[in-house]
């Protein structure tokens, strides 16, 4: 019996982080319409709702009804598969992410661990849907998609080190909670450049402009899912926006103190924001770096293969490489008021 | 086993960077391209044939849809042979306004090229802010001819009329508030001509924010430097013109080498480039964008002191005015003669060119003293450049073939014809 209650209140909880992280994603994609088209001196989606709000459902309305075609001579299965690989890891990441103090589904101590292992298994999604299409386009973009994952995911392990030298621990909770403190406790300080290098390596894991490739528009397409229709194609764009959303909240997580209030411990505006949940900071903070996502979108050309990954290996894993033995001796030392 | 080395790749016709109906089949080894097939003629159009069939002046539409970005740019050339072939010579004023449109024409090419390459190379913003800037051109455009893109405004002896006194205004409605006609209005109180003195008085920092975005952007750069280098030599053998010629650093410009009407009294510079990469070419073209708004303000200035006829008043060639033809008879002949038969022009052959957006744009009409051409042949930069795409692109990467066509400023209604 207290193994049913337990199950049951397992999958209250997932279902009650699970509903509004679609809602989420889907008013994602609106945010980044909206605001793209604002940069572009365009309106936007303006038609459905007030202001255009119930966009993402008429989008995902139209997707629900429209057809999966099955390319002929793809591999059916494997077709079929993909987009679930694909979304299935960018939300059961989020099992570990701690919305506010105590505030998440499975408390574990290799949460940062499991996180690197959640992400890194998305690119199979898009290798395998690649793959299975049987098309040229697709298999280009899977193998690019393929490289950049495996390089990017190595500067972005890099930098993770770092953030769990400094936090002492796995578990993001307790990452968190090493960060206690105004914004210059904070870890973005005092890891600057694993910040940063995280940050980009983020952006490429998720596939975003300026990083884009495997889709590649212009190129190859739609790259991996150029054969995928209807709910087939709008998986692959959850999992995405979801993968943006997620790897935002990390780096709010990691580097910019999670659930604390930027005044946190200041003598007068810390007790005037203690009033604030912890989990409106972490979503402030989180929106912060998806505007950042959008932004870049509406602001930079694409990068050419080659040259993502001479971004990769020759400019980001040298600078985490660096920045850690640097990182060392200052907690060694126990330089500032980090360490 | 045999040995698989490479394999192809159909890039297009249907692809989001072919511009229009390009396919070109590509011969990859993974990312790199060993050889590059580009076939043409998906849509053609018989432009020149058709143009054997008719009275010349009913061929000048014809030209508006051949290179479909710079319109009135192919009407001038069209226009020049006929009348090189007849003997005539726009009045002065006509001659003016055919600069200031040429440079317009250029403006609006050069913003389709600039926002198209940045959609290539993945930027997407430069591309509206360019369709902002058009959209006032396009209005020009309209207010000349009545018709946005292929407006048939130049006719052998002149330009079918003169330039308005007043722009049309928008109106409010729905979803514009008044105030927000009051200010989309505010340039449009005036002349057509202080309208667009208006435009390039905006203009320049347009291409300053269009500059911002993409000059020295490093990834913009990664993308374009040292991209598909084209040596001066090559580029003379490989016919190109324009600004395709000058990004490979030699110093060829029609209207500055065999200046046709007005240009030899304008005042600008010529741009080149020195390594003849993408980078070069963008540069070129966006330094050809403000000589552009340079060329536009003389005219303006001239056109403000100067009025005149814009047309001949030759009616063997040109049609005389509506209210003419209600009450003289000759001129109701000369109307109708010319609407149906059109005019004959002497045998002989000419060809005409004018430095058109892309490069040169050429029109070689042989006559045979008929109301129609014998046989038109047209130059079209484009084609040269097209030609060239094997060589550009090979031992690049597949990146790197979207750029070579966003440089080229490929438009496939003057390739095919």
């Amino acid at each position: 019996m207290d193994a049913m209650i337990e199950l049951a209140w397992t999958v209250t909880k997932i279902v009650a982080l699970v509903i509004p992280l679609f809602i989420a994603v889907a008013y994602m994609t609106y945010a980044e319409r909206k605001i793209i088209s604002a940069m572009q001196l365009r309106r936007g989606p303006n038609r459905v709702g007030w202001h255009g709000l119930l966009q993402p459902i008429a989008d995902a309305l139209k997707l629900l009804m429209k057809e999966v075609v099955l390319p002929q001579n793809a591999n059916r299965a494997l077709f079929v598969i993909a987009p679930m690989l694909s979304i299935m890891p960018a939300l059961a990441a989020w099992a570990v992410l701690p919305l506010s103090e105590g505030l998440v589904i499975a408390d574990i101590n290799a949460g940062l661990l499991y996180v690197l292992a959640m992400t890194s298994m998305g690119v199979y999604g898009i290798i395998l849907a690649g793959w299975a299409s049987n098309s040229k386009y697709a298999l280009l973009g899977a193998m690019r998609a393929g490289a950049q994952v495996v390089s990017y995911e190595i500067a972005m392990g890099f930098a993770l080190v770092g953030v769990l030298m400094s936090a002492g621990s796995l578990n993001l909770g307790e990452i968190v909670q090493a960060q206690q403190g105004p914004i210059w406790n904070w870890f973005w300080l005092p890891l600057l450049p694993l910040f940063v290098v995280y940050w980009i390596s983020g952006v490429a894991e998720t596939n975003r402009l300026p990083f884009d490739v495997a889709e590649g528009e212009s190129e190859i397409v739609a790259g991996f899912h150029v054969e995928y229709s209807g709910m087939a194609f709008a998986i692959f764009f959850l999992a995405e926006y979801a993968n943006m959303i997620l790897i935002s909240g990390l780096a709010a997580i990691m580097f910019l103190g999670g659930w604390y209030s930027p005044f946190h411990g200041l003598p007068l505006l810390g007790p005037a924001f203690e009033w604030v949940p912890g989990i409106v900071w972490f979503v402030l903070k989180t929106c912060l770096f998806l505007f950042l996502f959008i932004w870049f979108r509406a602001t930079f050309p694409r990068y050419r293969y080659d040259q993502i990954m001479r971004l990769g290996w020759k400019v980001l894993i040298p600078v985490t490489v660096v920045w850690l033995i640097v990182l060392s001796v200052m907690i060694l030392t126990g330089f500032g008021p980090w360490f | 086993m045999p040995e698989i080395n490479s394999y192809t790749v159909n890039f297009g016709p249907q692809h989001p960077a072919a511009h229009g109906v390009l396919r070109l089949v590509l011969e990859m080894e993974g990312e790199v391209v060993r050889r590059a097939d580009p076939h043409i003629g998906l849509l053609h159009r018989a432009t020149e044939k058709l143009a054997e069939t008719k009275p010349y002046n009913q061929s000048i539409g014809y030209m508006d849809r051949l290179d479909y970005v710079s319109m009135m740019c192919n009407e001038h050339a069209y226009v020049l042979a006929i009348e090189k072939l007849l003997g005539i010579t726009p009045p002065e004023r006509a001659q003016y306004i055919r600069v200031m449109f040429d440079e317009i024409t250029r403006i609006l090419n050069h913003l389709l090229w600039i926002g198209a390459h940045g959609l290539d190379v993945g930027a997407m913003t430069v591309f509206l802010y360019a369709f902002k800037e058009r959209e006032e051109l396009m209005d020009c455009y309209e207010a000349v001819s009545g018709a946005r893109m292929h407006a048939t405004y130049y006719r052998p002896g002149g330009v079918y009329r003169d330039l308005p006194k007043q722009m049309p205004k928008y109106r409010s409605s729905e979803y514009r508030k008044d105030k927000d006609v009051e200010r989309m209005n505010a340039a449009r109180e005036g002349s057509m001509l202080d309208f667009i003195e208006a435009f390039c008085d905006g203009f320049g920092s347009t291409i300053d924010e269009i500059e911002t975005l993409l000059t020295d952007n490093r990834i913009w750069k990664q993308r374009l430097v040292d991209v598909a280098v084209v040596s001066p030599e090559r580029a003379l053998q490989l016919g190109f013109t324009g600004p395709m010629l000058r990004g490979s650093g030699v110093e060829w410009d029609l209207r500055r080498k065999q200046p046709y009407e007005v240009y030899d009294r304008m005042d600008f510079e010529v741009p080149v480039g020195s390594n003849g990469d993408c980078y070069d070419r963008y540069l070129v073209r966006m330094e050809e964008l403000r000589q552009s708004v340079r060329i536009i303000r003389q005219c303006i200035d001239w056109l403000r002191r100067n009025d005149g006829p814009v047309m001949l008043s030759d009616h063997k060639v040109v049609p005389p005015s509506r209210e003419e033809m209600k009450d003289d008879m000759e001129s109701l002949i000369h109307h109708f003669k010319l609407f149906t038969e059109g005019y004959c022009t002497p045998a002989g052959e000419v060809y005409a060119a004018v430095e058109a957006p892309k490069g040169e744009f050429g029109a070689y009409i042989v006559s045979d003293g008929a109301n129609k051409p014998y046989r038109l042949k047209l130059r079209a930069p484009g084609f040269a450049h097209m030609a060239a795409m094997d060589e550009m692109v090979k031992g690049h990467m597949l990146a790197d073939v979207v750029t070579v066509m966003g440089t080229m400023d490929i438009v496939f209604g003057e390739v095919d014809r």
